[in-house]
């Protein structure tokens, strides 16, 4: 009920859609502060000082074996683009990689075989996604809330089970999954996995029906559907995939550490949200794209194996990470605001009068600063 | 509407009783004085801190760095402390809760200023400033034998039988009820929270709104973090690690609405207080404390689920009632 009259509010963002990072501009300049190319540039940027840092960065094993330290949160952050895009959030991601690896373990310390355990850690995501999704399309609940519920409740099952114990007997050939190469030995499997995950991602967002229903459902909901968009099956869908996501990591984590402890993946949803929220994906709803949370994947990822090979803690890596979230986001805000301030001088008719006090947060205070 | 609400935290109130009788049922020690008083204590930093954190809630948006702010208020006293003796400890309550202020104003401006939502915001800042704790203890503990027994003290000394951190809880109780109910910023937080364009038209200015309660929500956290560093008499960068999520579950208990605009400070407090009979409940009926988080977990569901329902109904009734 009253979520969609919030949802009303926030589609008072949508002059940012039009006149926003990368929108309507074709121009040269548009191009080159597109949120994709700043992105970009960053990630060149610590490239150049990864292989100044160390001469044996660009080695391309070396390079290839870096992405170990977050395929996993690349793949889960596919599905993220769609739930944030649509205006929800899932932070039971990280609880679903427990969980689903709990039952690969039990499944594991029962002798299954590889193919059965796959099984199993897909099916346990897949099935937990689905409840979040149900939960959350069933009763109107916002996602947020329910997430955090399951979120105790995924890892807590694991906790119970567990206790202070692990699983640690899995078949030798259940290891490939997430330490093994592809083609030549080289590129990690895990790679090849989140390539595929990558392509389907884009592929819906871009070329079908259920990117543009996203896209609609995240600008308004009540809009959404009261145009025929199925509003709560693509909901449920996207949390599906989400969950189904967690249980692909799950088994390529499992197997890359060969063991099930309570703790696993702990603190990952908010890397995954970080990831995507990078990439230039609105927390708000209704605009983001895949290109530019992979480049954020590679740009986060390389970043921190730069800071391991000067030896910085993880706690100062995340004070870094940290910073250039803020910086990120803000960043587009000022150039856009900027921006905005020219075409307002030249009698551009963008940030016309009119425009509700909250329109797009920043751009808007900028101008009238 | 007023009688509505009040069901609320009565039906709260009364599920919070029934589950005190049943676990007394199984082990009669629990209704104990003692174990009372120790449920109380133990309580109070979720107690306070879950009062900013509902602020926050209530305007839509989410603080995910308390449990940072915690960490990081505690181990810069502890260190004060450590390093400065002399330093009368009652001070650092104060100081614990400007410091609090001061990086709960950093999210305020970011959100404000910066136009961040407020999940995003802190979910930076609950990195960067977890990340100063380890930079200003170079990774190291500060343990209880480093700090002053005054400092020890401060959560623990008795008033009239009862303990500081109660006091300093009721304190901020009382406050915080005054200022919610008979203080107009307590009632622009409400307004905002529920709709925020009709009260910028009404001439609520949102800048402040925000400033407000994220500072808030920050100060009353680094409160917290120095009588929980005290407590527990030791001070690390995973302080209180994961505490912003228990703080959110006892609002989401508590009855405060996700959407923004809807709950009170009689709802947090029992939802709080909920929280501290089933974590210790566990021990005395003897499950495992492996199973805390699951329940945990359940109770949230249930809750949720709960009062999406009764507020539609409520709605139903309401529109009925105006007939339109």
């Amino acid at each position: 009920m009253s979520g969609s009259n919030k949802n009303a509010g926030r589609s008072a963002a949508s002059p940012r859609l039009a006149g926003g990072r990368g929108g309507s501009g074709a121009s040269l300049a548009g191009a080159l502060l597109s949120w994709e190319f700043l992105l970009f540039l960053m990630l060149v940027a610590v490239v150049v000082v990864n292989s100044v840092l160390s001469v044996h960065f660009l080695d391309a094993a070396n390079l290839f074996d870096s992405t170990f330290n977050f395929t996993e949160k690349a793949i889960m952050a596919m599905p993220m683009i769609f739930i944030i895009i649509l205006g929800d959030i899932d932070i039971s991601v990280a609880s679903i990689i427990a969980l689903s690896s709990l039952f690969m373990g039990m499944a594991g310390a029962g002798g299954a075989e590889t193919p059965v355990l796959v099984a199993v850690g897909l099916g346990v995501g897949l099935l937990a996604g689905v409840f979040n999704g149900i939960i959350i399309t069933r009763f109107d609940i916002p996602a947020i809330a329910v997430t955090l519920g399951t979120m105790s409740l995924y890892r807590g099952i694991s906790n119970a089970v567990l206790g202070d114990k692990a699983f640690t007997t899995y078949p030798e050939d259940f290891g490939v999954l997430g330490q093994g190469y592809a083609i030549g030995g080289l590129v990690p499997w895990q790679l090849v996995f989140f390539a595929v995950v990558a392509v389907i991602a884009a592929v819906l967002r871009n070329a079908t029906v259920v990117g543009r229903y996203s896209l609609a459902i995240g600008n308004s909901k009540t809009a959404a559907r009261f145009s025929g968009v199925p509003v709560n099956r693509v909901r449920l869908l996207a949390f599906a995939a989400s969950g189904l996501c967690a249980g692909v990591a799950a088994v390529l984590l499992t197997s890359r550490i060969g063991s099930t402890r309570p703790n696993i993946a702990s603190g990952w949803e908010l890397d995954v949200i970080t990831t995507a929220v990078l990439g230039g994906v609105a927390i708000t709803g209704g605009r983001g794209n895949v290109p530019g949370v992979i480049i954020a994947i590679f740009l986060l990822g390389f970043m921190k194996f730069g800071m391991g090979v000067l030896n910085v803690p993880g706690k100062v890596m995340n004070i870094v990470t940290g910073v250039l979230l803020i910086v990120a986001i803000l960043l587009p805000k000022a150039v856009d605001s900027a921006k905005r301030r020219t075409s307002l001088r030249t009698g551009a008719r963008r940030g016309a009068p009119g425009e509700p006090p909250r329109a797009g947060g920043g751009e808007a205070k900028g101008a009238e600063g | 509407m007023k009688r509505i609400l009040k069901s609320r935290e009565t039906t709260l109130l009364f599920s919070l009783v029934a589950l005190v009788l049943l676990v007394t049922l199984r082990s009669p020690s629990f209704m104990g004085l003692k174990n009372m008083n120790g449920i109380l204590n133990d309580t109070c930093a979720l107690l306070i801190v879950s009062l900013g954190q509902f602020l926050v809630i209530l305007i839509g948006g989410i603080d995910l760095s308390v449990a940072s702010v915690m960490a990081f208020t505690g181990m810069v006293t502890a260190l004060m402390n450590q390093h400065v003796p002399g330093v009368p400890a009652w001070l650092f309550v104060p100081i614990g809760a400007a410091i609090g202020a001061g990086l709960g104003s950093i999210n305020g401006g970011l959100v404000a200023f910066g136009g961040l939502p407020p999940m995003i915001a802190t979910i930076a800042t609950m990195s960067i400033y977890r990340g100063f704790v380890y930079v200003f203890s170079k990774g190291a503990w500060v343990l209880s034998r480093d700090m002053t027994p005054g400092y020890l003290a401060l959560p623990n000394s008795l008033l009239l039988g009862v303990t500081s951190m109660v006091w300093i809880t009721l304190g901020v109780i009382a406050l915080a009820w005054v200022f919610m109910r008979y203080t107009s910023s307590g009632r622009e937080i409400y307004a905002f929270g529920g709709n925020r364009t009709a009260a910028l038209l009404a001439g609520v200015r949102e800048r402040k709104v925000e400033m407000l309660v994220m500072t808030v929500s920050g100060m009353l956290a680094g409160l917290v973090g120095v009588l929980w560093v005290a407590r527990y008499g030791n001070a690390h960068s995973e302080t209180a690690a994961e505490f912003h999520m228990q703080t959110v579950a006892a609002c989401v208990l508590g009855g405060v609405n996700f959407v923004g605009g809807a709950g009170t400070v009689a709802g947090v407090v029992i939802g709080a207080l909920f929280f501290g009979v089933i974590n210790n409940a566990l021990t005395v009926v003897h499950i495992s404390p492996f199973f805390q988080m699951a329940i945990q977990g359940v109770v949230i569901l249930a809750a949720i689920v709960s009062n999406t329902l009764i507020d539609r109904k409520t709605q139903m009734r309401l529109v009925a009632r105006r007939k339109i």
